[in-house]
């Protein structure tokens, strides 16, 4: 059934479709399998850090911190790996409880001490990469057997292309997401706080729990990214990922959702991260378009959607005016 | 019958106090099952307090509440709807963003497997629907219908989460004629079913419409409960406005207005005031009456290019202008102390003398500042005039009192020499002493030659300062009162008089 | 009254502490810090060195400063130096000579501030988001302009700008000395201070009390691109070339930074330009210390969240609450607390 709120995924969807279509017209070569498995492979730590990032801007918030903790994690992994014997998997959980605490303490910051996300999270950016230089300010590369064998695994397509674990990994905390956003009372929740925390408390959400959630989500899922881009560089480097956030804010706003919270789709998302990297693919298949307008097209691409965005609220707006007579003052 | 009945909720002696101030005096209010139960009063008579008292949302500092029999002591909004009072307020407080199914179960959904089960919780949200005689698709965003049928969506929520006392807040100062009937067909059920209802509203034919009794509160006392099918709707006025109604013989100043300074002709804006012709003449007082919501501000606004007409001219010593921004109106020497103070009059953290001088400022533009020595002398001069208690002009305007803040404003827009002085409410929760000082005022600006517009809820009031009073109803004007015929009794009957 | 005002002494006492503090310190790591030489007709020292290498965010915070107190934030800057930088360079390449780029740089910046004030001002999009927009694009437009390479140039004049000298002080602390005594004095001296304060606290009572705040807000915006572009022409001329991919990258963090320590409230209001160019200076004052005592750079990401957090338990309005609330203890009625979160969507309307 298509209804009104669907329309902007919609948008994202025709979007990417024509994209698609424009891409391939052009350049038939990217219909493979091997374009569309590599596409999945190469965005996958962006995909799932946009998925952390998705929740946060439904709820109203914003988190700067998710590329810092990317390159924290990263360069954690390859430190501990290269001077302990501990096992990856180990560290990969180990990781994951320190960001997502982190990102817990700054949900819980920005909750009690009633501040703007922006201000909370950039001090969370600075820590973040801060820890990460003290750790290390190198590339430390990643060997370990472990880390090959997962890298090794892979599903090989019938016309060559190599759909990897990472990717696989992206597309299952997709759907994962979209069952905790739009099937779980927690989900709920956070479009509530989108909606209005004033409102949402007077319905009884619980905001500490849910805004701290939230951004230990977010956090969590940065983490999770981080480890996935071990994966893919084999190395912990702590001036990596500069500005991913940057790139996953684009993402989810392409993807759909209103950057002020309440309206807007995981799997939105998704299809955000699948328009960035063709524009980038695109590029790359032409060879005489510069790297730069990849950055030129996506802020097009924000702005038309920011514009988009502003005009259906407007229209609702309108819709609601003609119903509304006049504001009575309040009593 | 019913007062033999166990009531369903009991307030006794409900005290609630502000710092300077007793919001509450020992009130009282009692509640049967299977009745409507109108709170009236002004405002700032205590009906929003009192509310807040009863769901939790204040801490009352004494009294007791008694629920079906047990006495309770919510602590929060959250705790009184587990307790068993709901309550719907003007603004429809559900989340936009949200299904109508989504607004229903937040917090509740039903579930399958540990996951939110759409699908049930859009059939049950339609069978409850139903159950209000609404044929809606729950899984429509809730902003895709009428404000009427959120209403019926909150209070939904609201009794199936409390059940036993609703309180609607003014629930349908958004609604017009046919949705008010919808909404009133609800309440007719729940009525039946058994819940006490109280409901809050301004427009005094809905409460004789609906309700069974009504209280009435004001200066946050009760002064009185009545069943409703014994009295008029002018005693209800009566007793709200409290004054007592006797003619009294107003001096009225001779010397006639002077020549028509503004006219505004067919001037309206659809859904907020209908079209209206007024002229207001230099050295005249033209007073606007009427009740909450009657369209007083909504005048007042349109004026003042806050809202934009959809129709009609605005004409200056004959010469049409366009006022279609307030910084227009001030060109034009106009001038407005909106009813809304905090939100709309004072600038908080800028100090006494800054918002003394804002208004003058903003009119010579930012390249031509006022000497600071000037400030001084202005805001010294409209401090003394007007004698507006502060320790220094320095200290920002958020800290004085009501009243004190009120003079401030009044001081912003006198700086400017206006030629056109619209006061929306100009004694609104100030004390005695001030609301006596701007009273002389007015006055003293009348006689100065300065074509005022005041509107007021206060009647003796109006009928002090006001050589005119347009009285309005259902956001249109209604009738013109001048001369001797001006006292609270004609105004009264003017705001009760049925319409046709 | 001429001359500093006591009020104003008091307001920037937090600032100037601070950095003594750093200063200090940096005397502690490196005693000769304060030692100031003469030498080839410029002036050489480590404090000469703060000021200078603080131009940037120096120039970017007096903007930055305007565009807060009106309850905004401009996340723009650091592309919009990108771009200009890459507009002055591509300029004098092209063969003209130094005042023609740098007129096209400030041109190129004041562009940028007024499309960002359009989009915040008449289409009403949150700041936040509206700059969000060139911050994201702006580096292309960079890149695009000097075609993915460092542009570098060689005229002298242009040159002259980022790392020559006047009397033999080097130019950046002058213009960022000049242009932030200007703004204050124009902000002061004129009503704009009050106009843009009043527009932060209470748009809606500013605008029934018949103030422009479209056009004001506009302004200041356009305001924040100018100063952006004389940093990033500043950063391009210091390098000899137009870096699109690195020029001023993150110094929007850097200035909002600055604005922040200046105890400016991010939600708008009461501002002092003075104050947050004493917290650039404290940041530049706080990368030196790291140079100079041979800690490694990356301690200098840690301490300045550090400050933001220390500025946030401030700030907070809940800990103020507390604060007020230990005071008044005694008998006295619980204040009428903020509804919680009031800040956070109702702005988004």
């Amino acid at each position: 059934m298509i209804r009104s709120t669907h329309l902007p995924l919609l948008i994202t969807l025709a979007t990417f479709l024509l994209a698609y279509a424009l891409c391939a017209s052009a350049y038939p070569a990217m219909l493979s399998t091997r374009v569309i498995s590599n596409l999945l492979t190469d965005n996958a730590f962006l995909g799932i850090a946009a998925v952390g990032m998705t929740f946060v801007i439904l709820s109203g918030g914003i988190d700067l911190s998710i590329g810092s903790v990317i390159a924290f994690t990263g360069v954690f992994l390859a430190v501990i790996l290269r001077d302990t014997s501990i096992h990856p998997l180990m560290a990969f959980a180990i990781v994951l409880v320190i960001t997502t605490v982190f990102g817990a303490a700054m949900g819980a910051l920005i909750h009690y001490l009633e501040m703007p996300p922006f201000i909370v999270t950039l001090a969370g950016m600075f820590l973040a990469r801060g820890a990460a230089y003290v750790l290390s300010t190198e590339s430390v590369p990643i060997t370990h057997e472990f880390y090959d064998f997962l890298q090794g695994l892979y599903w090989k397509a019938p016309s060559g292309g190599r759909f990897r674990l990472i990717g696989g990994i992206m597309v299952l905390t997709f759907l994962v997401g979209i069952l905790v956003a739009h099937r779980s009372r927690f989900g709920q929740n956070v479009y509530a706080l989108g909606g209005g925390a004033q409102t949402a408390r007077l319905m009884g959400v619980p905001l500490a729990r849910t805004t701290i959630g939230i951004y230990a989500i977010s956090g969590g899922l940065a983490g999770l990214a981080g480890i996935v881009f071990s994966l893919y560089t084999s190395a912990g480097y702590s001036l990596a990922t500069v500005g991913v956030e940057l790139d996953a804010i684009a993402a989810v706003v392409i993807g759909g959702t209103l950057l002020t919270g309440g309206y807007g789709f995981v799997a939105g998302t998704f299809f955000g991260i699948l328009i960035m990297g063709l524009i980038q693919t695109y590029i790359v298949f032409d060879g005489t378009l510069s790297s730069w307008w990849t950055k030129i097209v996506i802020g097009g691409l924000l702005f038309a959607f920011i514009l988009l965005q502003k005009g259906l609220t407007w229209a609702t707006q309108a819709r609601r005016r003609r119903t509304v007579i006049g504001s009575a003052a309040p009593s | 019958m019913q007062d033999q009945m166990r009531p369903m909720l009991h307030a006794r002696g409900i005290s609630k106090f502000f710092p300077g101030t007793i919001a509450l005096d020992e009130v009282e209010l009692c509640l049967h099952p299977g009745e409507v139960h109108a709170l009236l009063g002004e405002n700032g008579a205590g009906k929003s307090t009192l509310i807040k008292c009863l769901t939790g949302a204040y801490r009352r500092d004494g009294g007791t509440i008694e629920l079906d029999g047990q006495e309770v002591d919510p602590q929060s909004t959250a705790d009184s709807q587990r307790l068993g009072i709901g309550t719907v307020y003007q603004e429809v407080n559900l989340l936009p963003n949200l299904t109508v199914a989504e607004n229903l179960f937040l917090g509740r959904q039903p579930r399958r497997a540990g996951l939110v089960s759409r699908r049930k919780m859009n059939a049950q949200a339609g069978e409850l629907l139903r159950g209000y005689g609404l044929e809606i698709d729950p899984a429509e965003p809730l902003t895709a219908y009428s404000v009427a049928i959120q209403q019926v969506v909150a209070i939904a929520r609201a009794v199936e989460m409390s059940g036993k006392v609703l309180i609607l807040d003014e629930p349908t100062a958004s609604l017009d004629r046919d949705e008010v009937q919808l909404l009133f067909s609800v309440i007719r059920q729940l009525k039946d079913r058994g819940l006490a209802i109280v409901f809050i509203t301004h427009f005094l034919d809905q409460v004789f419409d609906i309700s069974d009794r009504a209280t009435v509160l004001r200066n946050g006392q009760v002064v009185g409960t009545r069943v409703l099918s014994q009295v008029s709707q002018k005693d209800v006025v009566t007793l709200m406005l409290g004054r007592q109604l006797e003619a009294r013989v107003h001096e009225r100043r001779a010397g006639a207005a002077g020549k028509p300074l503004v006219e505004f002709r067919g001037l309206g804006k659809r859904g907020s005031i209908a079209p209206f012709d007024l002229t207001v003449h230099e050295g005249e007082v033209v007073g606007l009456a009427g009740l909450l919501g009657s369209g007083r501000t909504e005048t007042a606004n349109l004026v003042f290019g806050v809202d934009q007409a959809d129709s009609g001219s605005i004409h200056l010593r004959g010469k049409e202008i366009s006022v279609s921004n307030p910084r227009e109106a001030v060109t034009h020497r106009f001038a407005l102390c909106p009813e809304d103070r905090k939100t709309e009059g004072i600038v908080g953290d800028l100090s006494v003398r800054e918002n003394i001088a804002i208004a003058l400022q903003a009119r010579q533009g930012w390249m031509r500042p006022i000497p600071k020595a000037r400030i001084n002398e202005i805001a010294e001069n409209y401090v003394r005039a007007l004698d507006i208690r502060l320790a220094s002009l320095d200290m920002p305007i958020r800290l004085l009192s009501g009243g004190n803040q009120q003079k401030a404003l009044l001081a912003r827009w006198l700086a400017t020499n206006p030629d056109f002085l619209i006061l929306d409410e100009p004694t609104r929760g100030i004390d005695v002493g001030a609301h006596a000082e701007i009273i002389a005022l007015i006055e003293q600006l009348r006689a100065d030659g300065m074509a005022l517009l005041v509107a007021s809820s206060e009647l003796e009031e109006l009928v002090a300062y006001s050589t005119r009073v347009v009285v309005l109803r259902d956001r249109r004007q209604v009738g013109e009162l001048t001369g001797d015929r001006i006292t609270p009794d004609n105004i009264v009957h003017a705001i009760a008089e049925e319409t046709a | 009254m001429p001359g500093p005002k006591p009020s104003t002494l008091k307001r920037i006492t937090p600032q100037l502490l601070i950095l003594a503090a750093a200063l200090l310190l940096n005397v502690l790591v490196f005693p000769d810090f304060f030692h100031v030489d003469f030498r080839n007709g410029r002036l050489f020292g480590n404090l000469i060195d703060v000021l200078n290498r603080g131009a940037p965010v120096a120039l970017l915070c007096i903007g930055m400063t305007l565009v807060i107190a009106t309850k905004g934030i401009d996340l723009s800057v650091g592309a919009v130096m990108a771009i200009a930088g890459a507009t002055a360079a591509s300029v004098v390449v092209e063969g003209h000579g130094w005042g023609t780029a740098l007129i096209a740089a400030l041109a190129t910046g004041a562009l940028c501030g007024l499309w960002n004030g359009i989009l915040v001002a008449v289409l009403r999009i949150q700041p936040i988001v509206a700059t969000l927009v060139l911050m994201v694009a702006g580096r292309g437009v960079a890149q695009l302009i000097t075609e993915g390479k460092i542009l570098t140039f060689s005229n002298e004049g242009l040159i002259h700008l980022g790392a020559g000298t006047v009397l033999g002080v080097p130019t950046p602390i002058l213009i960022w000395m000049a242009l932030g005594a200007t703004v204050i004095f124009v902000v002061r001296k004129s009503a704009l201070g009050m106009l843009i304060e009043a527009i932060g606290i209470n748009e809606r009572s500013s605008r029934l009390a018949g103030i422009n705040s479209r056009v004001l807000l506009i302004c200041v915006y356009l305001v924040s691109g100018l100063c952006a572009a004389l940093a990033g022409v500043i950063v391009a001329a210091d390098i000899k070339g137009a870096d699109a991919n690195n020029a001023g990258l993150w110094l929007e963090l850097d200035a909002i930074l600055a604005v922040v320590i200046g105890g400016n409230s991010l939600l708008g209001g009461r501002f002092s330009i003075l104050a947050s160019l004493l917290g650039a200076m404290i940041i530049q004052s706080v990368n030196s210390v790291i140079l100079l005592s041979g800690m490694p750079p990356e301690f200098n990401l840690v301490i300045k969240a550090v400050l933001i957090l220390a500025i946030l338990v401030i700030q907070s309005p809940r800990i103020g609450n507390l604060v007020y609330m230990l005071r008044a203890s005694g008998p006295q009625p619980q204040p009428d607390t903020p509804p919680i979160h009031a800040n956070r969507k109702e702005e988004a309307k």
